[in-house]
C-alpha cells in the first residue's frame, strides 16, 4: 500500500473545502537519529458537505493526519489548504483564528472535558474567548445547542462531566465543537469507546447535525462498518500511506486493495449463519521507524512479488472515483492476480 | 491449602453441567443505597461450550462473571444464591479457598491487556508464576512450559518475548500473553471480559480465532462477556442476554439470531451498523439509558425504553419462561417479538410517531 500519488484529488474550485498534499509527519526517536514515519506523503481532499472516512489499524497514522490538518502538530512537509488558505505557513495567531472554523472531537469523551468545570461553562468557553455576541446571545446559543444534542441545559449548568455517562459526554463534546459555527469537524474515533446502542445514537446525531449546520466531516475510525455508515468517501491508510480511496458503497462492494479486503473480512458479522472468515492476515503492521521498501504492505500481502518489494505503487483510478495504490489489485488490474498459497 | 480440593481429575470426569448458577444475586451497599448489579440470575454451562453474555454497560455482565470467579470486594458486597462448579458449591468460598479454583479450574482475561499485566515483571516471570504456585512445577519445567504457551498463542520469537516487559509489546500481543497466562494451569472455564474491545478489528479477529482454537484443543468452556452481538455471533454456542442485572433471553446462538423473542435483544442487534446497508442508512437506536439499579423500574426493567410497551409491562415483572416450541430458548417478556400484541403495539407506536412527525 502504499502509495503516494495525487490522481484522486479533484480539481480545485470553490467546492473543495480542504486539500492536503504530500503531508509528512515524523517523530524523532530519542537521540538515535531515527524517526517514526507516522505519515509519509499522503494527499486527499474533502468537498464541502462531504464526509470523508479515514480508516486503518492503530499506528497507521490516521489520528496523526487529523492532528496535522489542525496544525496541532506542524507537519514536517506538505501543504494543507483549508478554505483557500495555506495553513502550514500560517502564523500562530492566524492559525488560532482558523481553528475556529475547524474543530475536533476526540475518542475519550470523559477525559476531553475539564472535570472541574460545569458542563454548560465548558460549552460556553469558546464563545467567551472569542467574545462572540452579547451575554444573552451566548446563553441562548449554548442552551439551544445543548438541547439539540440531547443534553438538558439546566442540568448542564449545575453538573460536572463525571455526572454524565460516556455517551452524554460525547454529546457535550459535540456541542462544544459546534458552538463557534465551524465548517469542518474532525472526529477522531468518536464512538469507539461507546456501547453499540449509544454508538448508534451518536452516529445518528452527527448525521443530523451535519445536515442542519451544513458541516463537512472527517471521520477517523478503525471500525469499517461504522465508517461506511457515515461516510461518502473513504480513504484506507496503512503505515503512513494511502492504499485506496473510493466512494463508501464502492469500497465495500469491490475492494481493490488486499489490505482493504482484509479489513472487511475481519469485521464480525452479527449473524451466526455467516461462517466466520478465517483470518486472512497474520501478525501486525511492521514498525514505522523502518518501514519496508516498495509497497509498505508487501510483507503481509498475499499477492506480493518482487516488484512490490522494490517499487512503491502510485494511486491510480480503476473506476469512477475509485483509486488504488497496488501493483496487483483485486479488481481493475492488468493481469490476473496470482495469490500466494497460504502457508 | 487443603480446605477445598476440587482436583482437576474430578472435573475432567464430571457429567452434567460444569457450571450451574441458581438465583445468583450480587448487591453493593453504596451511599445512594443498594445497587442491585446482579439480581437473580440462573443458568448452566456444559463442558467445552462457549457462552456469550451480552448487554450494555451497566447491565451487570461483568459483575456476574466476577461473582462466579469470586473476584469482588468483600466489604459492602452482598452475594446470595448458589454457584456450583463441577457439582461443588463455590459461591460461599472465601478468597483463600478460591485460590485452588483460580488458575487451575477457572481463569479470566480482561478488556485492557495493558493494566492487567504487571508492568514491572518480565513476561516470562508472569507466566511462570501461576505454574509454580498452582501446579508446583520446578523452575526449569515452568520456563519450558511458558515458552510452549507463548508458541500456543502464536507469539513469534518466544524466547525473546519471555525476557521482555509488557510495555515492549503491542496491545494484541499483550492480550495473547494474558491468554497464555490464563491457559497456563489448564483451566476448564475461561472467562473473557470484553477481550477484544480495546483492539483493532484485524487483531480482534485473530484473538477470537485463537480463543476458539484453544477451546477446541483443550475442551475448555469459554464465557465471552461483551456488548457486541457481532462478536458473539460467530464464536459462541449459546448466548445469554442481560439487562439491568437480569437474564432476559437465553438460547443457542443460531436459534437466538433466527428468532429473537426479547425486544431488547432485537434492539441491540438493530443498533449495529451493517456492512450490507448502504452508507448513510439511519441506525436504529435504543432511546434513553439503562435504569438506575438502586431504584430499578417496576414491572419489566426494559419497559421504559421498549417500543412495544403496554400497561402490563409497567406493572408486572415478566418471568424468564421457556419458548413453547423450543425448550432451549427462554426469554422474559410479556409480548415477545412475533406475538400478536407485539405487532399491534408496533403499529400503534408507528402511527403515533407519524402523527408527531406530521405535526
Amino acid at each position: 500500500m502504499a502509495g503516494t500519488g495525487k490522481a484522486h484529488l479533484r480539481p480545485t474550485n470553490e467546492n473543495v473545502l480542504l486539500r492536503v498534499e504530500d503531508l509528512v509527519v515524523e517523530f524523532p526517536v530519542g537521540r538515535t537519529g531515527l524517526k517514526v514515519n507516522a505519515v509519509s506523503g499522503i494527499s486527499f481532499d474533502v468537498l464541502r458537505g462531504e464526509t470523508l472516512g479515514l480508516v486503518g489499524e492503530s499506528g497507521c497514522g490516521k489520528s496523526t493526519t487529523g492532528r496535522a490538518v489542525m496544525q496541532l502538530r506542524r507537519p514536517e512537509g506538505g501543504s494543507v489548504v483549508f478554505e483557500g488558505r495555506e495553513l502550514t505557513s500560517m502564523s500562530h495567531h492566524d492559525m488560532r483564528e482558523a481553528r475556529t472554523r475547524m474543530q475536533m472531537i476526540f475518542q475519550d469523551p470523559i477525559s476531553s472535558l475539564n472535570p472541574r468545570r460545569k458542563v454548560r461553562d465548558i460549552v460556553m468557553e469558546p464563545l467567551s474567548i472569542w467574545k462572540r455576541g452579547t451575554e444573552a446571545e451566548r446563553n441562548t446559543k449554548v442552551d439551544a445547542l445543548l438541547s439539540e444534542v440531547g443534553i438538558d441545559p439546566e442540568r448542564a449548568a449545575e453538573s460536572q462531566p463525571h455526572q454524565f455517562s460516556g455517551g452524554q459526554c460525547q454529546r457535550i463534546s459535540i456541542a462544544r465543537s459546534l458552538v463557534l459555527d465551524p465548517t469542518l469537524i474532525i472526529c477522531d474515533e468518536p464512538v469507539s469507546a461507546l456501547d453499540v446502542s449509544v454508538q448508534a445514537q451518536v452516529l445518528n446525531l452527527l448525521e443530523d447535525l451535519k445536515a442542519k449546520h451544513g458541516l463537512t466531516l472527517i471521520f477517523i475510525a478503525h471500525d469499517l462498518a461504522v465508517v461506511k455508515n457515515i461516510s461518502d468517501r473513504i480513504a484506507v491508510m496503512y503505515l503512513g500511506k494511502l492504499c485506496e480511496v473510493a466512494p463508501s458503497d464502492v469500497l465495500y462492494q469491490t475492494p481493490a486493495h488486499h489490505y482493504t479486503a482484509v479489513l472487511l473480512n475481519s469485521i464480525p458479522v452479527p449473524d451466526p449463519e455467516v461462517a466466520v472468515q478465517k483470518v486472512a492476515i497474520e501478525g501486525e503492521p511492521p514498525s514505522p521507524v523502518l518501514p519496508p521498501p516498495g509497497c509498505r504492505f508487501n510483507p503481509r500481502c498475499p499477492a506480493a512479488d518482487d516488484r512490490c518489494r522494490l517499487e512503491e505503487p502510485q494511486l491510480r483510478e480503476i473506476g469512477a472515483g475509485h483509486f488504488v495504490a497496488c501493483h496487483h489489485p483485486l479488481v481493475g488490474g492488468d493481469a490476473p492476480v496470482a495469490l500466494r498459497a497460504p502457508s | 491449602m487443603s480446605t477445598v480440593n476440587i482436583t482437576q481429575a474430578a472435573t475432567r470426569d464430571i457429567h452434567g453441567p460444569l457450571l450451574e448458577l441458581h438465583d445468583v444475586r450480587t448487591h453493593f451497599a453504596t451511599g445512594r443505597g443498594l445497587v442491585r448489579a446482579v439480581d437473580g440470575v440462573s443458568f448452566s454451562l456444559e463442558r467445552g461450550k462457549a457462552l456469550g453474555i451480552v448487554g450494555e454497560s451497566g447491565s451487570g455482565k461483568t459483575i456476574l462473571a466476577r461473582s462466579i470467579m469470586g473476584l469482588l470486594p468483600v466489604r459492602g458486597t452482598h452475594r446470595s444464591g448458589s454457584i456450583k462448579f463441577a457439582g461443588r458449591e463455590i459461591g460461599n468460598l472465601g478468597r483463600k479457598q478460591m485460590r485452588s479454583v483460580w488458575g487451575r479450574e477457572m481463569a479470566m482475561i480482561f478488556q485492557d491487556p495493558m493494566t492487567s499485566l504487571n508492568p514491572l515483571m518480565k513476561i516470562g516471570a508472569q507466566i511462570v508464576e501461576p505454574l509454580r504456585i498452582h501446579l508446583g512445577m520446578a523452575r526449569g519445567d515452568a520456563i519450558a512450559t511458558a515458552r510452549r504457551l507463548l508458541q500456543d498463542v502464536r507469539i513469534p520469537e518466544a524466547d525473546r518475548r519471555l525476557e521482555q516487559y509488557p510495555h515492549e509489546l503491542s496491545g494484541g500481543m499483550r492480550q495473547r500473553v494474558m491468554i497464555a497466562i490464563a491457559m497456563a494451569c489448564g483451566p476448564t472455564v475461561l472467562f473473557a471480559d470484553e477481550p477484544t474491545t480495546a483492539l483493532d478489528v484485524t487483531v480482534q479477529a485473530q484473538i477470537l480465532e485463537l480463543l476458539a482454537e484453544q477451546r477446541r484443543d483443550r475442551n475448555m468452556s469459554v464465557v465471552l462477556v461483551t456488548h457486541d452481538l457481532g462478536v458473539v455471533a460467530g464464536h459462541t454456542d449459546e448466548i445469554a442476554v442481560m439487562y439491568a442485572g437480569k437474564l432476559v433471553e437465553r438460547a443457542p446462538t443460531k436459534r437466538l439470531f433466527a428468532a429473537m423473542k426479547m425486544p431488547y435483544t432485537e434492539a441491540l442487534l438493530a443498533s449495529i451498523p451493517k456492512m450490507a446497508d448502504a452508507s448513510h442508512t439511519r441506525l436504529a437506536v435504543i432511546p434513553g439509558r439503562p435504569p438506575d439499579l438502586v431504584h430499578p423500574p417496576t414491572g419489566c426493567r426494559f419497559a421504559p425504553r421498549c417500543p412495544y410497551t403496554r400497561d402490563k409491562c409497567l406493572s408486572e415483572e415478566p418471568p424468564l419462561v421457556v419458548t413453547p416450541d423450543d425448550p432451549l430458548h427462554s426469554f422474559a417478556c410479556w409480548y415477545p417479538v412475533g406475538s400478536p400484541e407485539y405487532h399491534e403495539s408496533r403499529e400503534r407506536n408507528a402511527a403515533k410517531k407519524n402523527t408527531v412527525e406530521a405535526a
